[in-house]
């Protein structure tokens, strides 16, 4: 397999949430925003990468029965990591994002990926693998996030365009979020996945 | 592929995991503590220097939850935290309150109200605005609805009223730690020291 095509089928053929429809619980629930769902997304990046690296780098020695208790607490590892890391240097935006970040252990494409790629292949594709399927994550969320920031407060990545008045703001909250993100995935698999 | 599993290599493999993976932790937070407390003493700064004039220094009350901020020795006056039920959930507040009695200004520490309806007492600067210098002795802190002079935020009569409560409460907290510095700075405070007090001792 090409190292271009693991980033590439990250990406698009296996979008984790438009075509893998993992991770659904940050997903609907930090893209208020651009900016919120960019950050997600690149946190879980982040995670994905070195939990991918490590895990195909112990993979051979890690005794069957015990592989899913060794690599959640690897995967538990670099989230807590993360979270020291962002306390200190963006705190900010640690307290918008919140308990979404500690969840990111359980966050099915961490430990999906690790199971379905990493534990089979080398460190090197392991890492392409967490980068495509990272920043296909951030993509989606970002665009989810863009597109219910659009229409529910009536800006994009802060930039307010519409002055004083009111967004629908169905879509900053819940309804709007399974709504936008149940119409892109219509789009997405449409237009983007059949080529 | 997975090696087979035996006792001793699960036992070995899971607890050398654990071994690494705490000691990558401990290290981690050792280096990330002290940028961790000055970036949470930074954001409390900053919170009390938005609801007060200028200050020199501050110093915490942890039981009673709020600041006592000082230029050099003069005291400017008081930052308290004061949180009540709002609409969708707690909302907690940083109240100034200068040695006047009147408040300075407030902020929101945290809030879980409806976006773009009550959350939007933390960007409607109509609503925000009134606060800076609201001085309790002339204006009626109550929302109009109630009969009172805050003007609501649209269509957030309870959050303004969640909001107004808690104003009123950081000021009932002010009422008593001035009389507990200088009993005799404010007249009728007293009064209600005394009743305050016989409900202590029964």
């Amino acid at each position: 397999m090409s190292k271009i095509k693991l980033v590439s089928d990250g990406l698009v053929k296996n979008n984790p949430t438009f075509v893998l429809l993992l991770g659904m619980c940050p997903t609907l629930a930090t893209t208020t925003s651009a900016i919120n769902g960019m950050s997600m997304g690149l946190a879980t990046l982040f995670v994905l990468v070195l939990s991918n690296m490590a895990i195909s780098a112990i993979a051979p020695v890690v005794p069957d029965k015990v592989h899913i208790p060794v690599y959640i607490v690897v995967i538990a590892t670099f989230v807590t990591l993360l979270q020291f890391l962002m306390q200190a240097y963006t705190p900010e935006m640690y307290e918008t994002l919140g308990l979404f970040i500690p969840l990111i252990v359980v966050n099915c494409i961490v430990l999906g990926r690790a199971e379905a790629f990493a534990n089979k292949h080398g460190v090197v594709d392991s890492a392409l693998d967490g980068i495509g399927v990272g920043l296909g994550f951030t993509c989606s969320l970002t665009v989810l996030g863009l597109v219910r920031e659009i229409l529910g407060s009536g800006s994009a990545f802060g930039y307010n365009f519409i002055g004083g008045a009111d967004g629908m703001l169905a879509f900053v909250m819940a309804p709007g979020a399974f709504l936008c993100l149940g119409y892109l995935m219509v789009l997405f698999n449409k237009y983007l996945k059949k080529n | 592929m997975a090696a087979k599993s035996s006792l001793t290599n699960m036992v070995a493999v899971l607890g050398l995991t654990c071994l690494v993976c705490s000691a990558l932790l401990g290290g981690a937070y050792a280096l990330t503590k002290e940028p961790i407390q000055a970036a949470a003493a930074q954001k409390t700064n900053n919170a009390i220097a938005q609801v007060l004039p200028h200050f020199t220094e501050t110093e915490y009350n942890e039981q009673e939850q709020y600041y006592i901020a000082k230029d050099g020795d003069n005291l400017v006056g008081y930052a308290i935290i004061s949180s009540v039920m709002g609409f969708g959930g707690e909302l907690k507040l940083l109240v100034g309150i200068t040695t006047d009695g009147v408040v300075y200004n407030t902020a929101v520490l945290s809030h879980s109200e409806t976006p773009g309806l009550g959350a939007k007492c933390t960007t409607d600067a109509k609503f925000m605005d009134q606060w800076r210098g609201f001085d309790p002795s002339i204006k009626e802190l109550a929302v109009r609805k109630d009969g009172g002079d805050v003007d609501a935020i649209t269509a957030s009569t309870i959050t303004s009223r969640a909001y107004t409560q808690a104003v009123a409460n950081a000021l009932a907290m002010f009422a008593l730690l001035n009389e507990m510095e200088a009993p005799d700075a404010v007249s009728g405070a007293s009064v209600i020291k005394n009743e305050e007090g016989g409900q202590d001792n029964e």
